[in-house]
C-alpha cells in the first residue's frame, strides 16, 4: 500500500516533533500507506505535502517553535502550499485567537479556549458522525481538550457538540480538539491526506483499523 | 478504573512525551515553569533536596497550596502521595488534580503494600528501579512509570542505573524463547502476562520518564538518549542560581536531546547547578530509592 501522488506534489506528511504525540500520528499514516516523517529542523519543512502538529502542551511547543527559529520555515512552507492539521494543542497553535493568551501561528480564523473541560478526570471518549469525513460514526478521544468557541466566516465547522466546536477547517488548515491518533480510526488521517493532495490506497469504506490498540505507538517509539 | 479510563490515563502521559515535568512549591515557581515550557508541574511543599536536609516525616502537601497552583497554570498538575497511603490519594483525586505520583520522596505509609491504583479514576505515576518493579506498579494500575533516581542529590547516577537495568532486562526478555519467560518472570518478580506483553512490544507498554538527580541540560539529554520518554526535574531547577534560565535550557535539551550542538547552546551561561551529593556519602537509611519494592 503506497500512496499515489498527483503530479508535482511532494508525497510526505510531516509530524512536528518538538513534544507530544508524534509516534501516534506516524503510526496512523503508516497504516494508511502514507510516508510520514518527524520534523524538527528548519530544512525539514521543505517539500512536505502536509504537516501535523500533534497533541502535547501548547505552551511548551509554542515556546520551542520560537526559540529554535522554526516558526519561519514552517510559515514559509505553508506559504508554498503545505497543508497543516493541528490536533488538540496543535489546534491551539494554529488559532488566530486564544482566550487569555497570545496566539502562536494564527493560521485559521478561530477562537479557542485552552483546557476547557477541567482536569484529567474530565477527559472522555465519545463518538460522532461527521458526514464530510466518514459515513460511519468516528470514535473521539478528548484529553484535557480545548474548545473552539468561535469561527470566522471562511472557516467550515465539521463538528459541533453542545456549546462548542470540536473540528473545523479552512482551505489549508484542519483543526480537531480531539485525538483521532489515539483511536483505531484512520478516517481523519485519510481526510487530511486527501486535503494534502495525496491519495491513500486503503479501502475508504473501512477506515478503522482493527489491528490498532492503545499500545500501537510503541511500535515506532525508540526501544531498549 | 474501567478500561476506557485507564486508556485515557495512559494517553495523557503519552501527550507529555518529550517534555519536562518540574517540581514547584508555590504559584510563582509554577508560573516560571509553565513559562519555561514545562509540560506539567509537580506541586509539593518542599523539593526533595529540602526534604532530605530537614528529615522527619514527609507527607502529602497542603491541599490549599496544591489548589492554588492548579488555579495558576493551565498545564497538568501532579502531586505526591506517600507509598501505600491510599487516603492521601483519595484526597488528591477529590481535589481533581491531573496525576498522582505515589512517591518514595515522601515517607512511606505502608511498607508492604503500594496503593491499589485500579480503584481510582485519576492516573498514577510510580517509580521503578528495574523492569520487575515497573511491571508490578503497572499491574497495580499505574499509567506511567519513572526511574527512581536518588531525589534531591543532583546526581544522575542512580537514574542512569535504573534505566540501563530496565533496558537490559527488556533486551533479555525480547531475545529469550517464550518457555524461558516463566522462570525469568519468577526470578525477577515480573507479572507473567505483562512480561509477555513487554516481550512483544519491545518496551514498556506505558510512558517511562527519567526522574531523580537530573540537574543539567546534559543530564536530561543523557536520559533521553538512554531511551526515556521525557524527564522529571525535582530540586534541579529551583535549587540552582538561575531557575528561569535553567528551566528553559532543560526544556530545550529534552526536545533536541539528539542534537549535541543545540544541547551545547542550551548549556551555556546557566550559572551554578544545584549542589550535588555523592550517593556513597548518604547514610543507608536515607536512600530514598529503597522505599517501596
Amino acid at each position: 500500500m503506497v500512496a499515489t501522488r498527483k503530479k508535482n506534489n511532494p508525497d510526505i506528511i510531516g509530524v512536528l516533533d518538538l513534544q507530544g504525540g508524534v509516534y501516534e500520528h506516524l503510526d496512523h499514516l503508516q497504516r494508511l500507506g502514507i510516508a510520514g516523517r518527524k520534523v524538527k529542523r528548519g530544512v525539514e519543512f521543505n517539500n512536505l505535502a502536509g504537516l501535523i502538529i500533534p497533541g502535547g502542551e501548547s505552551s511548551c511547543i509554542s515556546r520551542l517553535l520560537n526559540i529554535f527559529e522554526i516558526k519561519e520555515p514552517l510559515l514559509n512552507a505553508y506559504g508554498r502550499g503545505m497543508k497543516i492539521w493541528g490536533t488538540c494543542a496543535g489546534a491551539i497553535l494554529l488559532a488566530t485567537k486564544v482566550v487569555g493568551e497570545t496566539p502562536c501561528l494564527g493560521l485559521i480564523d478561530i477562537e479557542i479556549s485552552r483546557n476547557s473541560f477541567g482536569s484529567q478526570l474530565d477527559s472522555f471518549k465519545s463518538e460522532a458522525r461527521i458526514p464530510q469525513v466518514a459515513e460511519q460514526p468516528i470514535p473521539l478521544t478528548f484529553i484535557r481538550a480545548p474548545k473552539i468557541v468561535n469561527v470566522g466566516k471562511d472557516v467550515k465547522v465539521l463538528l459541533k457538540v453542545d456549546d462548542y466546536i470540536a473540528a473545523a477547517e479552512s482551505e489549508n488548515i484542519l483543526v480537531t480538539v480531539f485525538h483521532p491518533e489515539l483511536t483505531g480510526s484512520l478516517e481523519f488521517h485519510r481526510y487530511f491526506a486527501v486535503k494534502c493532495g495525496l491519495n491513500p490506497t486503503v479501502n475508504i469504506k473501512s477506515c478503522s483499523d482493527r489491528q490498532w490498540n492503545y499500545c500501537s505507538w510503541t511500535r515506532l517509539a525508540r526501544s531498549a | 478504573m474501567d478500561a476506557k479510563r485507564y486508556e485515557l490515563n495512559i494517553q495523557l502521559a503519552q501527550m507529555l512525551k518529550g517534555g519536562v515535568i518540574m517540581d514547584v512549591t508555590n504559584v510563582e515557581q509554577a508560573r516560571i515553569a509553565e513559562e519555561a515550557g514545562a509540560v506539567a508541574v509537580m506541586a509539593l511543599e518542599r523539593v526533595p533536596a529540602d526534604i532530605r536536609k530537614q528529615g522527619g516525616v514527609a507527607r502529602m502537601s497542603d491541599p490549599a497550596m496544591i489548589a492554588k497552583i492548579k488555579k495558576a497554570v493551565s498545564i497538568p498538575v501532579m502531586a505526591k502521595a506517600r507509598i501505600g497511603h491510599f487516603v492521601e490519594a483519595q484526597l488528591l483525586e477529590a481535589l481533581r488534580i491531573d496525576y498522582i505520583d505515589e512517591s518514595e520522596v515522601l515517607t512511606p505509609a505502608d511498607e508492604e503494600c503500594h496503593i491499589d491504583k485500579t480503584k481510582f479514576s485519576i492516573p498514577f505515576v510510580c517509580g521503578a528501579r528495574n523492569l520487575g518493579e515497573a511491571l508490578r506498579r503497572i499491574a497495580e494500575g499505574a499509567a506511567m512509570i519513572r526511574t527512581k533516581g536518588e531525589a534531591g542529590t543532583g546526581n544522575v547516577v542512580e537514574a542512569v542505573r535504573h534505566m540501563r537495568t530496565m533496558n537490559r532486562e527488556i533486551r533479555q526478555l525480547i531475545q529469550m524463547p517464550v518457555e524461558e519467560v516463566t522462570g525469568f518472570a519468577k526470578t525477577n518478580g515480573l507479572p507473567y502476562e505483562l512480561a509477555l506483553r513487554v516481550k512483544k512490544l519491545g518496551r514498556l507498554p506505558v510512558v517511562n520518564f527519567a526522574a531523580g538527580g537530573i540537574a543539567t541540560p546534559a543530564d536530561a539529554a543523557l536520559m533521553m538518549q538512554l531511551g526515556c520518554d521525557g524527564v522529571f526535574v525535582g530540586s534541579g531547577i529551583f535549587k540552582s542560581t538561575d531557575p528561569k534560565l535553567r528551566a528553559a535550557a532543560i526544556v530545550k535539551a529534552t526536545a533536541y536531546f539528539d542534537d549535541p550542538k543545540k544541547v551545547l547552546k542550551a548549556s551555556m551561561g546557566l550559572g551554578e547547578a544545584m549542589p550535588g551529593l555523592e550517593i556513597s556519602q548518604i547514610p543507608a537509611d536515607q536512600i530514598l530509592a529503597g522505599r517501596g519494592w
